[in-house]
């Protein structure tokens, strides 16, 4: 992947996870984690999302799925870019104690714009497909692990009730054990921190701040799925 | 739940501090835990306490929309799960500082740990806050600030950054922190006065400062629910509100004198311990402290 190899030379491998997603961005074009060339460091941009605010209606509204893009997912994007600008000083300055410091606002807001970038994709509006049933291998690996699409639902929906404070649900795939896992992480941890094995299929933000102006749905009711699920 | 004959309420324990006061349940200024009795079976229920102030009272600080889902849902959801979980438990006849300290159980928590924290927290936090808050401390309390951080604006600064770096879930905190030593019977070596200090900490999602085994005095909720309907995700907005029109310094000041109050009183504890040790040493018999042999007997 042309995407993998940039970002494989000029940064630090953080993990950017892009085993499907690699195969969703070579076929849709303008979609991935938007790079550009400074100065020799890699700066990130928003990405585009592929369909209109409103369009996930009424499942979520276009309201938080704006503020949701434009300024949350913005904020992580635009801290990201500075704490690596930062970094990139420290390490020509051999500083390590500011290295080691800016490690966790990496960790933060870099997590934060790798499991957004992942979120907006596992979307789609429902007449483009979206909250459709898995097909195909993934189905058929959904039905071998989980038994069915709805026992998956039901383990993704508990685990993310049960999540105290703020952090994802995931369905990850475990390339060793080539089996299908549900995990969780806390804050704007990347699943990569669960498993160097664990590949992202489906993340669910659960965040407040991803459903709290629809007060009237409850957590549960938000994580059945109203997106189309990438294709193992 | 009324008809309860008196005897029967003196039976089951009805709460006040006079009868279980344990150190901790001074830090409430307004003791007043009300135990409901159901019937024959004795059960001790946590309640939903009301913020002191009607629910629309900090608009438009704060909503009225937010401190109906924040107290009636949020709020009440934990103390609901804090009940579910303690009950038939030991910690079920427990204050609910002595629950949370020991549902910690020293840095691995115990399931209800998360409940009974945020039941403390959000009672802390409602009591925080006043209509017409804001403004400036005064007295002792102002005093120790500008001692601790050179001046009000500079304590505030580290507040505000307390808040606006805590990633995620968690809460800000004005805390009042009385040098002691954590290790069993162990006693601060050189206590002083001045070793007590006001500090800023921050906590992720339910944990608090009480776990150090501080007394907290001012909080700030920083989950996403205490602001989202009313600032969407500018968080240093709700905090910079929060100060100049929420906080109710009275509070704080009451908090901080009970607080320096308590670590006085164990000052003097300690004190007291050291010195019946001490008597002890020299009244007990001479104890050999080492073997002497009979041929020998090294000079220095």
């Amino acid at each position: 992947m042309a995407l993998r190899a940039i970002a494989g030379k000029k940064t630090l491998t953080l993990g950017l996870g892009f085993g499907p997603r690699g195969a969703v961005a070579a076929s849709c074009p303008g979609l991935g984690l938007r790079l550009r060339h400074v100065r020799g460091l890699v700066t990130f941009s928003l990405p585009d999302l592929p369909y209109d605010y409103g369009a996930l209606e009424p499942a979520i509204s276009g309201e938080i799925m704006q503020l949701h893009h434009q300024k949350h997912h913005q904020t992580y994007i635009t801290n990201y870019n500075k704490a690596l600008e930062q970094l990139e000083e420290a390490m020509a300055k051999g500083d390590s104690s500011k290295v080691v410091h800016l490690q966790s606002a990496i960790k933060f807001n870099g997590g934060g714009h790798i499991n957004h970038s992942i979120f907006w994709q596992n979307l789609k509006p429902a007449n483009e497909g979206g909250g459709e049933p898995p097909h195909g291998s993934l189905g058929w690996a959904i039905d071998t692990d989980y038994g069915s699409v709805e026992a998956l639902v039901q383990k993704m929906n508990a685990e993310g009730a049960a999540l105290q404070g703020s952090g994802w649900v995931w369905l990850a795939l475990d390339k060793e054990m080539k089996k299908l896992k549900v995990e969780t992480t806390a804050n704007q941890d990347p699943l990569v921190t669960k498993g160097a094995n664990l590949v992202p299929l489906l993340g669910i933000d659960v965040w407040e701040h991803a459903y709290y102006l629809q007060t009237e749905l409850a957590v549960g009711l938000k994580l059945n799925p109203t997106g189309r699920l990438d294709q193992t | 739940m009324h008809g309860v004959s008196l005897p029967f309420s003196f039976a089951c324990g009805v709460r006040s501090s006079s009868i279980r006061a344990s150190p901790r349940s001074f830090l409430w200024p307004t003791p007043n835990e009300r135990r409901k009795v159901r019937c024959a079976l004795i059960t001790a229920q946590f309640e939903l306490k009301r913020p002191p102030y009607p629910l629309d009272s900090l608009e438009p600080h704060m909503s009225r929309k937010t401190v109906e889902h924040h107290w009636g849902r949020h709020h009440r959801s934990h103390v609901d799960g804090l009940n579910a979980q303690i009950a038939g438990t030991q910690l079920e006849e427990m204050e609910l500082e002595d629950v949370v300290i020991a549902s910690y159980n020293k840095g691995s928590p115990l399931p209800p740990f998360v409940h009974a924290a945020q039941v403390w927290n959000h009672d802390f936090f409602w009591q925080s806050m006043k209509p017409g808050g804001g403004g400036k401390p005064s007295g002792k309390l102002m005093e120790l600030i500008e001692r601790d951080f050179g001046s009000f604006e500079r304590m505030l600064k580290e507040f505000r950054e307390a808040a606006s770096a805590q990633f995620g879930s968690g809460w800000a905190w004005l805390a009042y922190k009385a040098n002691r030593l954590d290790v069993g019977n162990a006693v601060n070596p050189c206590p002083s006065e001045k070793d007590n200090k006001l500090v800023i900490a921050k906590t992720p999602n339910a944990v608090n400062p009480l776990v150090w085994d501080y007394s907290p005095l001012l909080a700030i909720d920083v989950w996403e629910h205490a602001y989202y309907l009313d600032y969407e995700n500018r968080r240093a907005d709700y905090v910079s509100i929060f100060i100049e029109k929420l906080v109710s310094w009275d509070i704080v000041s009451s908090r901080l004198d009970i607080a320096m109050a308590r670590a006085a009183e164990r000052a003097r504890e300690d004190e007291r311990r050291r010195q019946e040790d001490d008597v002890e040493i020299t009244n007990s018999e001479a104890v050999e402290m080492y073997v002497d042999s009979d041929n020998n007997s090294e000079s220095e």
